[in-house]
């Protein structure tokens, strides 16, 4: 008797989308109960795969075996009738509905013969695949009510509702707390242990390391490698994403800090928010901020752009103080922010790179008549994209919408870059956008603060706040609960003082 | 794009023989709206050859310049993804408020040398003040742009008939100034006054929007809000300042409808408003903000008016010009759908 088939084979596919061609014969297999990763930089081809394996997309040539079973959905609808799931970054649920008219949306029972819906059936299903998750909600809340971390567990409720037998979670840990990834590595655990066979794409490799057993790495639409993670390894795997070994993630400064303080901030105070907050960030500095979701990090760097408001306390700008603060204000004051929801608050998507680079420096491009002159927005442009290593120079007609996570990610710096900021606060400036980027954007804060300016960087990324700050204050419920300098950099410590209440810690900065 | 090697056969699924291409770019230029109108025109040649008689043309160019106006104001207000729906209602007041100012019989300023021109400012100011008063209320109260401007259409429409029985026991405010009435006749250098005020404020339009600071956080706050908030843009500041420049658009097409109606009627304007954004949208302004030019808007206009003047020549009774009108504005709103697919899949 021959071994039984694998839970999942996928053997040559390849795709073209307008005569190119993007995937070249990808293939991969997945065993029950088994968790394979699956890593690559944007652009890679992780996406267009997975479209293909959740029927968006269907495959110009290859095979894809379920159980032993040809499988070839022809839409989303196929592939979740064959037991295939996909937890999207962005989550499909309905705020506006309850959780259980989110779990049966597509396929509400009817009672008896008749066109009404079976509401004592669905609920008794929605508490089961709740229990399932551990999910200790009411059937009926509504799903706006719930964190991220919650709505997720719900998706995973719903995939198990349509008895999925193969789960594919797209970045899952992105917007969860720490709390909430360990609970949702629990729970994967548990479905791999009832047999169910998960894929896991994922930037944050060390994610990928603690909950798969295997791990396939694409690169420019093929796969370059496949093993164990034991086997591999983090630098390995970067290594095959990037096609080039990486000697150095975190490229040095050569310039200490200067004396002069650029941002001074004195007992800033909101209710609910902030708590007598009062640091300050010199010339050539890159102070680091370290909390969870929801300590106040990014509401602080709100208030100090003139975003959120605050009640007490003072704002200083290299001596001078920045009063009633606006955006407008701060920017006159040489303040830059770049958001950490970039498709949201960061750019206009639907407009050309060139658009989106001189919105914050209207002035500059403008002629003596006051009016734009489309010739200077286009020098400016792409003097930016060359300043910021844009992988297009064509500004004028690509629309940002177009480019990748990290391109994207470029322009936002680059827009703010063109105002020559004395202080540049970046709010998770890497979030999802992949390892040759993140190089990049390292370089350019570098090369920033080597000619003067002061950072205030905002990052989940421990490593990331490690190896780029000079100092690293953490906050905690709106309190600054603990300040390092570079050389008493201790992850433990940092982490268990971004952690704790601020009742029982010490500031010191 | 790259340039097809002619001797390759067309593969399936590869990229379209040059045919389909160029329609397909076609499609997707601005010019699309100002050829389709050419086409239309020289289609309907046969059928309706008045249609290019110097006459009916310069009828057409006549018709469409007060609704040119307005619809260039309107535009600034769907780019920031707003409406503004009482654009008709600032037509009527205007007119009645111009009219009470200048008019010979019982005017405030009546036969006063300043009558017309105190009139005149008098219905820019009254539009500016009903746009701003918009603007505000989108901005202050936070309410959508669309029951904003619902409410603004129904109380100054009422207001107009109002402030008529004011005025005269009659329907409107008569005995309106000579040198005002001449106006919508009068040519200057051989070219229509109304002519010469719609291409001013064309080119001022497009000059704002295009090319003025205003113009770009206008384009920022419709594309996305929060982005152009973090960016600088005054976000308040824009919105009120599209309404405002709708309603003075608004009001210089009442000096026009008026000065050609002779009459201060406060129903002046009162059925244009589908026509307003019908060509608006047929230009390729989109609906939910973010895109748009004016140059769109005067091709917008031109087809509409194109359209509406053949229908009439034809004899084609009202509600089926009405039918036609509708099913053209449906098809504008597909192409622009479509266009949005060509290039989002490219």
């Amino acid at each position: 008797m021959s071994p039984p088939a694998p839970l999942l084979l996928v053997e040559g596919i390849r795709k073209s989308f307008f005569g190119v061609e993007v995937l070249h014969g990808v293939s991969f297999t997945l065993g029950r109960g088994e968790a394979l990763g699956l890593v690559g930089e944007n652009g890679s081809g992780k996406s267009t795969s997975m479209n293909i394996l959740g029927g968006v997309h269907q495959p110009d040539a290859g095979t894809m075996l379920v159980e032993g079973q040809p499988y070839r959905p022809a839409d989303p609808g196929a592939a979740i009738a064959a037991g295939i799931a996909f937890i999207h970054q962005e989550l499909n649920l309905f705020g506006n509905l309850t959780i259980e008219d989110n779990l049966f949306i597509d396929n509400f029972p009817r009672r008896g013969g008749l066109p009404f819906i079976n509401r004592s059936a669905i609920r008794k299903s929605t508490q089961d695949h709740l229990a399932q998750v551990d999910l200790d909600l009411a059937p009926t809340t509504p799903v706006a009510r719930l964190s991220q971390g919650e709505r997720q567990l719900v998706e995973i409720a719903k995939a198990l509702s349509r008895n999925a037998r193969l789960i594919i979670f797209d970045e899952p840990t992105t917007s969860l707390t720490r709390r909430e990834v360990a609970r949702l590595f629990g729970l994967v655990a548990k479905l791999k242990a009832r047999g169910i066979g998960i894929i896991y794409i994922s930037h944050a490799l060390d994610d990928v390391m603690a909950v798969c057993e295997r791990v396939t790495v694409l690169r420019d639409g093929a796969v370059v490698g496949t093993g164990t993670s034991r086997d591999l390894g983090v630098p390995r795997l970067i290594s095959l994403m990037v096609g080039r070994s990486i000697e150095t993630i975190f490229p040095q400064r050569t310039a200490p800090p200067r004396p002069s303080d650029v941002l001074a901030v004195t007992n800033l105070g909101q209710p609910g928010v902030a708590e007598a907050i009062t640091f300050t960030i010199r010339a050539g500095e890159v102070v680091g901020l370290a909390g969870l979701m929801g300590s106040g990090r990014s509401e602080l760097a709100r208030m100090i752009f003139g975003l959120d408001p605050f009640r007490s306390g003072t704002i200083a700008v290299e001596g001078v103080e920045l009063r009633d603060p606006t955006p407008a204000r701060a920017m006159a004051a040489g303040i830059a922010f770049l958001t950490e929801d970039r498709r949201g608050e960061g750019l206009l998507m639907e407009a050309p790179i060139a658009d989106n680079a001189v919105l914050a420096s209207l002035r500059s491009v403008a002629n003596a008549l006051g009016l734009i002159d489309g010739k200077r927005v286009a020098a400016a442009s792409r003097t930016m994209a060359q300043k910021v290593r844009l992988s297009t120079d064509r500004v004028e007609d690509t629309l940002v919408k177009h480019l990748s996570g990290g391109n994207q990610q470029k322009v936002v710096i680059g827009k703010w870059l063109m105002r020559a900021p004395r202080l540049f606060i970046l709010d998770e400036p890497t979030r999802g956008i992949d390892v040759g980027a993140k190089q990049e954007v390292y370089r350019i804060i570098n090369a920033l603060v080597e000619a003067g300016s002061a950072v205030l960087l905002i990052s989940s990324e421990i490593e990331e706040l490690m190896g780029l700050s000079d100092r690293i204050l953490t906050i905690s419920r709106g309190e600054l609960t603990g300040g390092f300098d570079r050389l008493d950099f201790d992850r433990e410590a940092i982490m268990t003082a971004a952690a704790v209440g601020a009742d029982h810690a010490k500031v010191s900065s | 794009m790259t340039a097809l090697n002619p001797s390759a056969p067309a593969k399936p699924g590869a990229a379209p023989p040059s045919a389909i291409r160029n329609l397909v770019r076609l499609v997707l230029s601005e010019y699309f709206v100002l050829v389709l109108c050419a086409v239309y025109a020289l289609a309907m040649g046969p059928f309706v050859p008045e249609l290019w008689s110097w006459e009916v043309a310069s009828n057409i160019l006549s018709d469409m310049m007060p609704l040119l106006i307005v619809a260039i104001g309107q535009t600034f207000v769907l780019v920031i993804a707003g409406i503004d729906l009482s654009v008709t209602a600032i037509i009527s007041m205007a007119a009645v408020v111009g009219a009470s100012v200048m008019s010979e019989t019982n005017g405030y300023l009546s036969g006063g040398p300043l009558a017309v021109p105190a009139a005149l400012a008098a219905m820019v100011a009254l539009g500016l003040a009903i746009g701003t008063l918009n603007g505000l209320a989108v901005t202050r109260l936070n309410m959508p742009p669309f029951i904003v401007t619902l409410a603004t259409r129904m109380f100054f429409a009422g207001s107009a008939v109002w402030f008529t029985t004011f005025h005269t026991s009659s329907s409107s405010i008569a005995g309106l100034p000579d040198s005002f009435t001449a106006f919508a006749d009068a040519s200057l250098l051989g070219i229509p006054q109304p002519m010469i005020l719609a291409v001013v404020v064309t080119v001022v339009a497009h000059l704002i929007l295009a090319r003025s600071r205003l113009g770009r956080w206008i384009v920022a706050v419709g594309s996305n809000s929060k982005a152009a908030t973090i960016s600088g843009v005054p976000v308040a500041r824009t919105i009120v300042a599209t309404f405002a420049i709708s309603g003075v658009c608004a009001a210089l097409a009442a000096v026009i409808y008026e000065s050609r109606m002779q009459t201060g009627s406060p129903i002046t304007g009162e059925n244009i408003l589908l026509d307003i954004i019908g060509a608006v949208v047929i230009g390729g302004t989109s609906l939910f903000g973010g895109k748009g030019k004016v140059l769109w808007t005067v091709f917008g206009v031109l087809f509409l008016v194109i359209l509406d003047t053949s229908m009439k020549l034809l004899g084609t009774s009202l509600f089926a010009i009405y039918i036609i009108k509708g099913g053209v504005i449906l098809m504008a709103a597909v192409i622009d759908t479509l266009r949005h697919r060509i290039l989002v899949t490219r």
